[in-house]
C-alpha cells in the first residue's frame, strides 16, 4: 500500500486538498444559509419546530439517492456535489442555530433593546454571540457528515477523495482495488479529524471567555 | 466633593391619560394613568402582581407602546423621537443586572456610550469613574466577566451600566430582587448615596413595600389596571392610608415600618476607642481602659473599619494586628434605616453596629439604646400616629 501511496503522491495530495476545500466551502455556505434561516424562523415557535422536523427528515434521505435524483436537474460535476453537500451540511446547523437562538435569555434581549440597541444590532452583538457555541457544535457535526457525503459525491464526478473509493469499488479483484478504496477511506477520516481540530481552534478563538464552558 | 446640595440633573416625567390595551383582552392592562414625576426624585411603583406597574414603567421608554395617551420627558413627547434614540437617553436597570455574559464589565458599561459614539478615552475614563461610584475597584473588576462576579457585584455593574451615558432619567425594574437581604440593604444604601450626588429622576418598580418606603421620595400604589390607589410621600402613606386597599397593602405594623423612615444618620453615634492597624497594643489598652470600653474598633490606613476586637484579645500582643482573612466585619451605611441597623445589631456579637460614611469611612457605632431613644422621640410627633 505504501508503494501505491508514494506512486500517486501528488494526485493524492491534490484530491485531498480538493476534498477539504469542497467541504470547507460547502460548510461555510451552509452556515450562512442555516443561520440566516434560523434567524428568520426562531421567533415563530411553529415555524421553528417545522424547521426542526424538516432537518430531521432531510437527514434520512440517502445521499446516494439524492445525488442520483439531481443529475437530470444539475447535471454531472462539481455543481451537483456542491448543492448536495451544502444541503446536508445545512441541516444540523439549522437545528442547532434554532435551539441556540431560542436559548438566549429573553431578559437579555429586552435589556439590550431597553438600552437603545436596534433589532439588527441586538442580533449581531447579543443573540448570535450567545448562541454561537451551540451553532458551532452544529457546524462540527455538519463538517464530519459532509466529509462522508463529499466522498459519495464522486459518483457524480465531483472533486475529492471519493474518486479513489469508487475506482477501488469498480475494480474489485483488480491489483490495486483494495489499496485504492482504503487510501480514499482513510484519507477522508484523516481529513475529518484535521477539520474537526481546526473547528475546535476556531471555537476557542471566537467564543467569549465569559461563556466558554 | 462638596457637601452642599448638588444640582438636580434629572428632568420631570408627565404621563397623561396613558392607556395600554392588549389585543384579545377585555380589560386594558393600564386604564388611563395620569401622573407627574418631579425632576430629581425617586418614585417607587408598587402594587400587587399584574397591576400594570411594570407595563407602565416600560411605556416610559417605549419597550411597550401605549395604545393612547401621552408621555413627556422633560416636556418632550416620547412618541416623537426614534425609539432607540430615546432609550439611549434613559437608563434602564433590571433584576440581577442582566449583564451580557459574553462581555466584560467594561464592555457592558461601555455599551451605551459606544452607541452614542463617544471616543475611546472618554468611555474608558467614564467606566472607571462609574466603577468607583458603585464601589468596585476598577483595576480589579474592569476586565472580569459577569460570571466571575457575585450577585451583588453584578447588580452594581448593572446600576453603573444604567448610569453610563449620564441619562437624566433612570428606569429600574425590581433592581434588587435577585440578591440576599444583606446585599440588598447595602445596594439600597449605595443607590441612595449615588442619588444624593447625582439627583436623577428615578422610576423604580418593586413588589417590596419596605423597599419603596426606604428608597422612595414618593410612592405610587397601584391597583389592577394601573389605577392609582395613592400617590404620596412614604410618611403620608404610612400615616394616612387612603383606603382599605392601601392599608392592607402597607400591611400590619405600620408603626414599626416608621423604622424604615428614620436613618442612622439622624442618631447620635457612640464613639468607642479606635485603633489603627499596627498601633502599639499597650497604648490602645490604656486608652480603652480610660474610656471604660471593653472593645476597640480597628481601622485601616484609609480609616475604614476592618475589625472590632475585645480588649482581652489585645492584652497578649505588641501591636494591633491586621484582621484574619475570614474576619468579615458587618458595617452599616449612615443612610441605612433604623430597621437595617436593628437587623445588623441582632447579628453582631457586640450588640451594636459600626457605622460608615462616604467611601466606607468610619463614623462611629450605634447601639440599641440610641435606636430606642430615637423611636420614643418619633412617637412624640403627630405624623407618626397611624390613622386606621
Amino acid at each position: 500500500m505504501w508503494d501505491y501511496i508514494t506512486e500517486r503522491n501528488s494526485q493524492l495530495l491534490y484530491q485531498s486538498y480538493q476534498h477539504l476545500s469542497l467541504v470547507i466551502q460547502c460548510v461555510l455556505l451552509a452556515t450562512v444559509i442555516a443561520v440566516g434561516l434560523a434567524v428568520v424562523v426562531h421567533r415563530n415557535p411553529r415555524i421553528a419546530s417545522l424547521a426542526g422536523a424538516v432537518s430531521a427528515v432531510g437527514l434520512t434521505i440517502p445521499s446516494f439517492a439524492l445525488l442520483g435524483l439531481m443529475i437530470p436537474v444539475a447535471g454531472i460535476g462539481t455543481a451537483t456535489s456542491v448543492v448536495a453537500v451544502t444541503f446536508y451540511a445545512c441541516l444540523p446547523i439549522l437545528r442547532n442555530a434554532v435551539v441556540g437562538l431560542a436559548g438566549v435569555d429573553s431578559t437579555l434581549i429586552e435589556s439590550a433593546r431597553g438600552m437603545g440597541m436596534g433589532a439588527v444590532r441586538t442580533l449581531f452583538r447579543i443573540e448570535l454571540p450567545l448562541a454561537w457555541p451551540v451553532i458551532l457544535a452544529g457546524v462540527r457535526v455538519s463538517a464530519q457528515m459532509s466529509m462522508g457525503i463529499a466522498a459519495i459525491a464522486a459518483y457524480v464526478l465531483g472533486p475529492g477523495l471519493g474518486s479513489f473509493i469508487f475506482t477501488g469499488l469498480t475494480q474489485i479483484g483488480g491489483k490495486n482495488a483494495l489499496n485504492s478504496a482504503l487510501v480514499g477511506t482513510i484519507g477522508v477520516v484523516l481529513l475529518a479529524l484535521i477539520l474537526d481540530a481546526m473547528l475546535l481552534l476556531v471555537g476557542r478563538l471566537t467564543t467569549s471567555r465569559g461563556i466558554r464552558a | 466633593m462638596p457637601e452642599s446640595e448638588p444640582e438636580v440633573s434629572g428632568v420631570d416625567i408627565e404621563l397623561t391619560d396613558v392607556v395600554k390595551r392588549y389585543p384579545g383582552q377585555k380589560k386594558p392592562a393600564v386604564e388611563g394613568l395620569s401622573l407627574h414625576i418631579p425632576a430629581g426624585e425617586i418614585v417607587m411603583f408598587v402594587g400587587p402582581s399584574g397591576c400594570g406597574k411594570t407595563t407602565s414603567l416600560k411605556m416610559i421608554n417605549r419597550l411597550i407602546e401605549p395604545t393612547s395617551g401621552s408621555i413627556r420627558i422633560g416636556g418632550e413627547d416620547v412618541s416623537r423621537s426614534d425609539d432607540d434614540d430615546l432609550r439611549r437617553r434613559i437608563g434602564y436597570v433590571i433584576q440581577g443586572g442582566s449583564l451580557f455574559p459574553h462581555m466584560t464589565v467594561t464592555q457592558n458599561i461601555a455599551l451605551v456610550p459606544g452607541l452614542l459614539g463617544w471616543d475611546k478615552r472618554r468611555t474608558a475614563e467614564r467606566v472607571d469613574e462609574l466603577l468607583e461610584l458603585v464601589g468596585l475597584d476598577p483595576n480589579r473588576y474592569r476586565g472580569r466577566y459577569p460570571r466571575e462576579l457575585s450577585g451583588g457585584q453584578q447588580q452594581r455593574v448593572g446600576v453603573a451600566r444604567g448610569l453610563a451615558a449620564d441619562p437624566p432619567v433612570i428606569l429600574m425594574d425590581e433592581p434588587f430582587g435577585a440578591v440576599d437581604p444583606i446585599t440588598r440593604q447595602r445596594l439600597q444604601d449605595e443607590l441612595l448615596s449615588i442619588q444624593e450626588e447625582l439627583r436623577k429622576t428615578i422610576v423604580c418598580v418593586t413588589h417590596d413595600f419596605d423597599e419603596a418606603v426606604k428608597l422612595g421620595d414618593r410612592i405610587l400604589i397601584l391597583t389592577e389596571g394601573a389605577n392609582i390607589a395613592q400617590y404620596d410621600t412614604p410618611e403620608a402613606i404610612l400615616a394616612n392610608p387612603a383606603d382599605r386597599f392601601v392599608a392592607d397593602f402597607v400591611g400590619a405594623g405600620a408603626a414599626l415600618k416608621q423604622l424604615t423612615l428614620s436613618r442612622v444618620s439622624e442618631i447620635e453615634l457612640g464613639q468607642p476607642t479606635v485603633a489603627e492597624i499596627g498601633d502599639p497594643a499597650p497604648d490602645v489598652l490604656r486608652a480603652a481602659k480610660a474610656a471604660g470600653d471593653d472593645s476597640v474598633v480597628v481601622l485601616d490606613g484609609r480609616r475604614r473599619p476592618v475589625d472590632w476586637m475585645w480588649t482581652v484579645d489585645l492584652s497578649d500582643v505588641d501591636n494591633v494586628p491586621a484582621p484574619h482573612e475570614d474576619t468579615d466585619l458587618v458595617t452599616i451605611d449612615r443612610r441605612a434605616t433604623l430597621n437595617d441597623a436593628l437587623d445588623t445589631m441582632l447579628m453582631s456579637s457586640h450588640g451594636s453596629a459600626v457605622v460608615t460614611g462616604r467611601r466606607d469611612e468610619y463614623l462611629g457605632v450605634v447601639d440599641f439604646q440610641a435606636v430606642l431613644a430615637r423611636i420614643q422621640d418619633g412617637n412624640g410627633q403627630p405624623e407618626a400616629e397611624v390613622a386606621q
